[in-house]
């Protein structure tokens, strides 16, 4: 409930997205070849993080459905994919383009229900954007000469993609479309908690009658992500996922001749300077850790507000967040979802235990939680020391940790004291301040006055330990052209 | 250790006025704009391709790339925050420099560099071979001073982003870059790996060409001499088998070349290098004589994208 109990409050009447626009299937499979089939590995149920409910059996990967997926993909590029000229391959891609915008209202659904977001983010952000990037590297395909790799750039060949739980179809798209508009063939790993929408992705291909075998889609856990990762045939790798994970690739990739981009972890800083807008620096602050329930590598999950407006801001904050919805993930007023797994519950709950344990101090709005899934309340952390566990490991989950600076100098050590470097948000009315944190800020991406901005002809991606490569842009088709 | 058999014992110099004993310099490390020796307290002896005893150089030390790299990474902010028109002009003050000390260097060049059918037959390369190579140097380095303050605008740019906003991207700087010296190619090999991390930016921890460290060593006193700032490039003689692991598993350092490392020995260090996610170039070996183009350029930054809202 507000806060300000005083004036009159109009009750949210539920506005929930009916499941049945996903059109679940009973049951989904693996795409090889252009053909869908039951993968040799297990059945495994993918179920719904808000109740805990079975979504649909999906037939697993197993590394015979690797070495088929790759063989397909190797004679999709040898045969037609990489002798069609460019503006041929650009039209599939906007067929793909438009078939998500086609059915993105079910693939919304869809999504909202395998990952736990709230239908409002998976409805106006991961799809649409999804459709974006197909749409802008649709139109690269053709004009990849002046891309300023060389009059007549070559793609690398049969790209392995593995991709997160946290935006699955969005980041199917950005790993999809850049690889495909260069000439390569594709095999995708989705996560193994949120494979349905890049299988229904597939769906959308076969029906684009994209060459059998350019796209192959894998569901399917960890062995099969290194089955892939491991594969003597697989030209490129192309991973975004745990710093953890992202570092044994590259050591597997090790004195290979395959290429390779990491898209890994964040621990971004926002900063807030005393001339900030507050009003709009507190919508920033909670865009940026409790969008997409802080389960987003550049989430800005370290606040460092400077000390003279500190208590200001936090009285607000605080203010802000007693209005945030969270449940449902179907229902369109809903501002925050359910957690994507146990695991990652578990995981959150572990690391803010820790903030306790080490001094922080916890609060959190009230808010009812539901009975059955994975939550979390929306967490803030003030009293954070810059040693504490919360503000140096990346939580990935609803928790924000409050730090404090006094200067301009103060504020960028604290920022980038950090191995990680994927992105950072800076509030302040100064622009020559602005502009003097952005070139400082070891990261990525900066934000200035906003934050959690994507776009398909933005690049993104990381410094140091959140990786190389970035996706996006121009930028994002050297990572799928031969040099 | 070097491989080289030496034919003689005494160290022999071009000739000198018969009446007159040359001063024979001491070939030390360079760090932080220094010339220490290994702490350490090692050496190893060089020789001429010919065989010929030319000096004993500092062996350096696992600390020794340490103190390297804390002196790189000092360095860091200055040189990245530097003007690119001002890091263009320091540039091309070392190719000045450089140039100024040709026929030195063309001496040096031509003890270390043979090849091996010159070796067969005794022969020392021929000056105009080690001129070439060192005119080459001269404008190698010319051609990366120039890039300095041009290729933010070849690969940054605005981004046509879809809502009110404006966004660009940059290149900036890695950071500290390790670089492993080409073996063979002693001085212009040295100047076109270590000029583009430099011009984009980066500092460097540069380990020299093991058994033909002195063209480097001498190439480090004209850095120092040409308004470098000190830690910016860092100079290590020794063994690269040696070297090279702590520099690959230093935490501190965010990208490594392996230029200099034969493609055999290079998966141990890429093993390593994953241990904070290093961005690692290993190139095969070049053509050193032929345009490098832009390659080395890119391999060592990273792009930084921007955002700000549009409004009134």
């Amino acid at each position: 409930m507000s806060a300000r109990a005083k004036s009159p409050v109009f009750e949210y009447a539920p506005a929930p997205e009916s499941r049945e626009i996903a059109r679940l299937k009973p049951s989904y499979q693996i795409f090889i070849d252009g053909r869908f089939r039951d993968g040799s590995g297990d059945a495994v149920k993918t179920i719904n993080p808000a109740d805990e409910q079975p979504l649909a059996e999906v037939a697993e990967a197993g590394p015979a459905d690797v070495a088929d997926a790759v063989a397909a993909a190797r004679r999709a590029y040898e045969g037609p994919w990489s002798a069609m000229p460019g503006k041929e391959r650009g039209k599939y891609l906007f067929r793909i383009a438009r078939a998500i915008q086609e059915r993105g209202r079910e693939l919304a659904v869809l999504e909202s229900l395998d990952n736990g977001k709230p239908i409002r983010e998976s409805r106006d952000v991961d799809v649409p954007v999804a459709a974006a990037h197909f749409f802008y590297y649709a139109g690269w395909a053709d004009k990849l000469g002046y891309g300023g790799f060389g009059p007549d750039p070559r793609p690398v060949g049969v790209a392995g993609q593995i991709i997160p739980w946290n935006f699955p179809l969005l980041m199917a798209a950005w790993k999809i479309a850049p690889a495909l508009a260069c000439g390569n063939t594709v095999v995708l790993k989705p996560a193994e908690t949120t494979p349905l929408t890049a299988l229904v992705l597939a769906e959308i291909i076969a029906e684009a009658e994209l060459p059998a075998g350019v796209v192959n889609v894998l569901a399917g856990g960890p062995a099969i992500g290194a089955a892939i990762v491991e594969h003597d045939d697989v030209d490129k790798i192309a991973f975004t996922g745990s710093t953890e994970v992202g570092k044994i690739i590259q050591r597997t990739l090790a004195g290979t001749s395959k290429r390779l981009s990491l898209e890994l972890g964040g621990k971004a800083a926002n900063i807030v300077f005393d001339d900030a807008p507050l009003d709009q620096a507190v919508e920033g602050i909670v865009n940026g850790i409790f969008f997409n329930q802080g389960q987003v590598c550049c989430a800005g999950s370290r606040l460092l507000v400077q000390e003279s407006v500190a208590d200001e801001l936090i009285d607000s904050l605080q203010r802000r967040l007693a209005t945030l919805r969270v449940g449902d993930p179907l229902d369109k007023n809903t501002d925050v979802g359910a957690i994507n797994s146990a695991a990652q519950l578990a995981r959150i709950r572990e690391l803010t235990e820790s903030g306790v344990a080490e001094g922080a101090t916890r609060w959190s709005p009230p808010c009812e939680l539901p009975e059955r899934g994975f939550w979390f309340a929306p967490t803030v952390f003030t009293g954070v020391s810059p040693a504490h566990r919360i503000a140096r490991e990346e939580i990935f989950g609803p928790v924000l940790s409050v730090l404090t600076f006094r200067t301009p100098a103060e504020a960028l050590e604290k920022a980038n004291n950090t191995p990680y470097g994927l992105s950072a948000g800076v509030w302040t009315e100064k622009g020559s301040r602005i502009l003097s944190m952005a070139a400082q800020l070891r990261a990525g991406v900066v934000w200035a006055n906003t934050f959690n901005r994507f776009d398909p002809s933005a690049p993104f991606g990381g410094y140091k330990e959140s990786g190389f490569g970035r996706e996006g842009g121009r930028h994002g088709l050297e990572a799928y052209l031969a040099h | 250790m070097p491989t080289k058999r030496p034919k003689q014992t005494t160290p022999k110099q071009p000739a000198a006025d018969a009446t007159r004993l040359r001063v024979r310099k001491t070939y030390k490390l360079y760090i932080g704009g220094a010339f220490p020796r290994s702490e350490s307290g090692r050496s190893y002896p060089v020789h001429s391709a010919a065989g010929d005893l030319l000096a004993y150089v500092a062996q350096a030390s696992r600390k020794d790339v340490r103190d390297a790299v804390v002196a790189a990474r000092k360095a860091f902010a200055g040189w990245s925050g530097a003007t690119a028109y001002n890091r263009g002009q320091v540039l091309y003050r070392v190719a000045e420099m450089l140039d100024g000390r040709r026929d030195q260097f063309v001496a040096q060049v031509g003890q270390a560099e043979m090849s091996t059918a010159e070796v067969a037959a005794g022969e020392v390369v021929s000056a105009d071979a080690a001129r070439a190579q060192v005119d080459a140097a001269v404008d190698r380095w010319v051609y990366y001073a120039g890039w300095s303050d041009k290729y933010a605008q070849i690969v940054g740019g605005t981004n046509p982003v879809a809502g009110p906003y404006f966004s660009f991207s940059l290149p900036e700087p890695t950071g500290v870059v390790g670089v492993l010296a080409p073996q063979d190619s002693s001085l212009l090999g040295l100047v076109s790996v270590l000029a583009p991390v430099l011009a984009t930016g980066n500092t460097a921890v540069v380990i020299a060409s093991e058994d033909r460290p002195l063209p480097a060593i001498s190439f480090a006193e004209v850095l120092a001499t040409s308004d470098l700032p000190p830690g910016v490039v860092n100079l290590l003689t020794g063994s690269t088998a040696e070297l090279a692991p702590w520099l690959a598993g230093h935490r501190d350092v965010n990208a490594l070349d392996l230029s200099g490392v034969v493609v055999a020995d290079r998966k141990a260090l890429q093993i390593k290098a994953a241990g904070n996610v290093k961005r690692v170039y290993a190139p095969h070996e070049p053509d050193w004589f032929a345009d490098p183009g832009i390659s080395r350029l890119g391999a060592f930054v990273e792009t930084k994208t921007v955002w700000h809202p549009i409004g009134v």
